[in-house]
């Protein structure tokens, strides 16, 4: 069967666009960008490390006239959320975020903003659930989200961070869909490191994101509407049903507004997952956000040595690309899914991303062996040594020699 | 023949109401509600929405407001209402205005007056939402209307006591049974007073009671014609929270004030003035009824014993001895502080 290659990173070189800038920026930093080009009308900004380096980022940029934004410093995490919904819904275009324990702070927040349909965009610096204090990376606090219907998009780099964020207001926005969509950039690896970024000229955002309008949802004294009345077992179960078809008809309007997006800029061709070295591959390691970046020296270690090894990163989260995939990576021996996050007490004793694929693959003919790596839990390094690990547990496991399909990776016992 | 049609500006009246005969007709909270009988707080709503007049947007906490209010097709709401979450009336108010704000400088929507109006019931003001409605109240630059109607429980709920709960009242959470009062022994918060003393940029705080209906309306207005941050917190007598015969409703309201339990004042300016009835009592020309008067009518205080009504009264007595200003600010100043300023 022949497998297209789809891997960005052996691109052609593009010709920059008229008026592109090329900055060395943080991930944060990118992000801040693209909320100027967005025209942000408004954000509302809370401390809690590590995402807070947008906001700082949103307001060194105000302050210096280069956006027009309301900036709005909450007294906690709750009132942050609940300032963007409420703007959101009188029309502005909003921006909001948090991170680990303070995403939590929001939580009532984070759930009515869903199931009010308000295409609020969020960053979530990905970082540990304190107690124990850890500011690190981990993905239980975005992912603690996942079933109330946010979109959810988990990006590498300072460039994805800036296109993703430009690309989640398009499609949160998009009237199909209309849903809060959750950027998350991993704590530290992304929100403070810096990449070459190329930043598009205003000209083209603007072709590319029409301006937010919520039609005869605008809470406006014009449009006399009642918003989340009391509707009890009469009708919630219609409206819930709704919200599920808003999220049904998304991955659609993500591939159209990609589509759209690489054929402005030349980037972000692939919505769902990129993959790596899996042309030939037999085994393929799976993960989210910046852990691509280790998963690649892995990879390439372990050709070296004459392994078949890939891997693929999966980008979006919510919508869950469970078509993509199984189309796309059932064709392989084993995969191994590096979970950045536990899920205690799960079907496995798994992460969330192992449970998420099992499923996905349950109806698959082509199921490949799963073997599930929590690792770099806590913002730790995972290294070339853990890849070679991991590696030999998932050999193991595609020869039946495994107790257990899931693995700590690099414990100290 | 055209018709003339209103501008907005012209739909936004925040003039004083002097009596009963101003008060305009129109009404922009209507039937469609299932409130309680004798519910004050409805009758709040009403006045809330008439004061404010059209061009005004509502965000309602949950709470009976929410709840026995907006069932889902019978709104009784004319103006745009949404619900917004327990402790969320200051967030919400500021993010609404914050956001009209916003767009009518940048030119995205008609830029004309629009009333931004919250409100709470007192477990998600005084309680849950403090925190967010303190902040809402340091945000000088933005105009909106923040109410807390205070029914002293959560009402919506079954009645549990909340931080406007009053001493010693049997609610579901602090019941007097046969072996034991679980009394709650906390004093009520003096919520407005707190706000007053520690909010310098509002633009307009007050108190307000239901039974005093031309008072409150003329009190939206103010709070909305300030031109920046303001609160009213009003007493709501409950018949089903307080355990009367709800054609008592209005009665029960002025005997708070009348008993000196609940007091009516505005901080405008930067000025505290004690309105009506508290005013009088201020200046001596209405004499305090006896605390009992108000209590016994209520079912809530009905395992009241004698020192128990002694107390109350002895502690109404010290918000009118014993305050800086008398049923506003909840301490003094200590006897003999030079203040050669």
């Amino acid at each position: 069967m022949a497998i297209a290659v789809r891997r960005e990173t052996a691109a052609a070189p593009l010709k920059p666009l008229e008026g592109e800038e090329e900055l060395l920026l943080t991930g944060s930093e990118a992000i801040a960008h693209a909320l100027r080009l967005a025209d942000v009308d408004i954000v509302a900004a809370y401390p809690i490390r590590p995402y807070d380096a947008v906001m700082q980022a949103v307001a060194a940029m105000i302050a210096n006239g280069q956006m027009d934004c309301e900036y709005i410093v909450a007294e906690g995490e709750h009132s942050q959320f609940e300032i963007v919904k409420h703007a959101s819904a009188v029309g502005a275009r909003s921006f909001v975020g948090s991170s680990g324990v303070g995403w939590f702070y929001a939580f009532e927040a984070i759930a009515v903003t869903a199931g009010l349909r308000l295409p609020v965009v969020a960053n979530v610096g990905n970082r540990a659930l304190d107690d124990p204090g850890a500011f690190g990376v981990e993905h239980n606090d975005a992912l603690a989200v996942r079933d109330l219907g946010w979109l959810m998009t988990w990006v590498e780099t300072g460039q994805e961070a800036f296109d993703s964020a430009v690309i989640a207001y398009k499609v949160a926005e998009d009237p199909r869909v209309s849903l809060p969509c959750a950027v998350s950039t991993d704590g530290a690896f992304l929100t403070h490191s810096q990449h070459l970024v190329k930043i598009p000229p205003k000209r083209i955002v603007d072709q590319f994101l029409p301006a937010y309008n919520l039609g005869d949802r605008l809470f406006h004294p014009d449009n006399p509407i009642t918003i989340a009345p009391q509707v009890d077992q009469d009708w919630l179960t219609e409206i819930r049903k709704q919200n599920d078809a808003a999220m049904r008809r998304a991955p659609e309007v993500i591939r159209e507004a990609y589509r759209e997006y690489h054929q402005l800029t030349g980037r972000q061709k692939e919505p769902f997952i990129e993959e790596y070295m899996t042309d030939d591959a037999d085994y393929v390691f799976v993960g989210q956000g910046t852990i691509a970046m280790p998963g690649r020296v892995i990879v390439r270690r372990l050709r070296e040595q004459g392994h078949k090894v890939g891997f693929a990163r999966l980008k979006w989260f919510r919508p869950f690309p469970a078509d993509e995939v199984v189309q796309r990576l059932s064709r392989f021996k084993g995969l191994g899914i590096i979970d950045r996050n536990y899920s205690f007490g799960s079907p496995n004793y798994g992460g969330v991303l192992f449970t998420e694929f099992r499923a996905a693959f349950y109806d698959s003919p082509r199921r490949p062996i799963m073997v599930d790596f929590i690792a770099g839990l806590g913002g730790r390094e995972v290294t070339a040594e853990n890849g070679l690990e991991m590696f030999q547990i998932l050999q193991a496991g595609a020869a039946g020699d495994l107790d257990s399909n899931v693995h700590w990776i690099g414990v100290r016992e | 023949m055209a018709i003339a049609t209103p501008e907005p500006q012209q739909l936004v009246d925040l003039s004083s109401i002097k009596t009963v005969k101003q008060v305009p007709y129109t009404e922009y909270f209507v039937s469609g509600h299932r409130t309680c009988q004798g519910c004050e707080s409805a009758l709040v709503m009403r006045y809330i929405a008439k004061a404010a007049g059209p061009r005004t947007v509502v965000l309602g906490s949950t709470g009976c407001m929410y709840v026995a209010n907006t069932s889902y097709y019978t709104t009784p709401w004319v103006v745009p209402w949404m619900h917004t979450q327990l402790g969320s009336a200051g967030s919400a108010a500021l993010g609404a205005a914050a956001g009209l704000k916003v767009l009518m400088r940048k030119g995205k929507l008609a830029d004309e007056p629009i009333n931004v109006i919250a409100f709470c019931g007192d477990g998600g003001g005084a309680d849950m939402g403090l925190s967010a409605i303190s902040a809402a109240l340091t945000h000088a630059e933005y105009r909106f209307l923040i109410v807390l109607y205070d029914n002293e429980s959560y009402a919506n709920t079954d009645i549990q006591l909340s931080g406007s709960t009053p001493y010693g009242a049997v609610t579901t959470f602090s019941p007097s049974g046969k072996k034991r009062r679980l009394m709650h022994k906390r004093w009520k918060k003096n919520t407005p007073g707190a706000l007053v003393a520690g909010h310098p940029d509002a633009a307009y705080i007050a108190t307000a009671d239901a039974a005093y209906g031309v008072d409150f309306m003329n009190k939206v207005r103010k709070g909305l014609a300030s031109g920046g941050p303001s609160f009213i917190h009003v007493l709501d007598p409950c018949p089903k929270g307080w355990h009367y015969d709800p054609q008592y409703s209005h009665e029960m309201g002025k005997l708070a004030v009348e008993t000196g339990v609940w007091s009516l004042w505005e901080m405008e300016n930067h000025e505290v003035r004690l309105n009506g009835t508290t005013k009088q009592i201020a200046a001596g020309r209405f004499s305090r009824k006896p605390v009992r008067e108000y209590l016994s009518k209520q079912g809530r205080f009905a395992h009241f014993a004698e020192e128990d009504y002694e107390y109350f009264q002895k502690r109404v007595d010290e918000q009118w001895s014993s305050w800086l200003i008398p049923g506003v600010v909840s301490f003094r100043l200590e006897a003999g502080t030079p203040l050669n300023l």
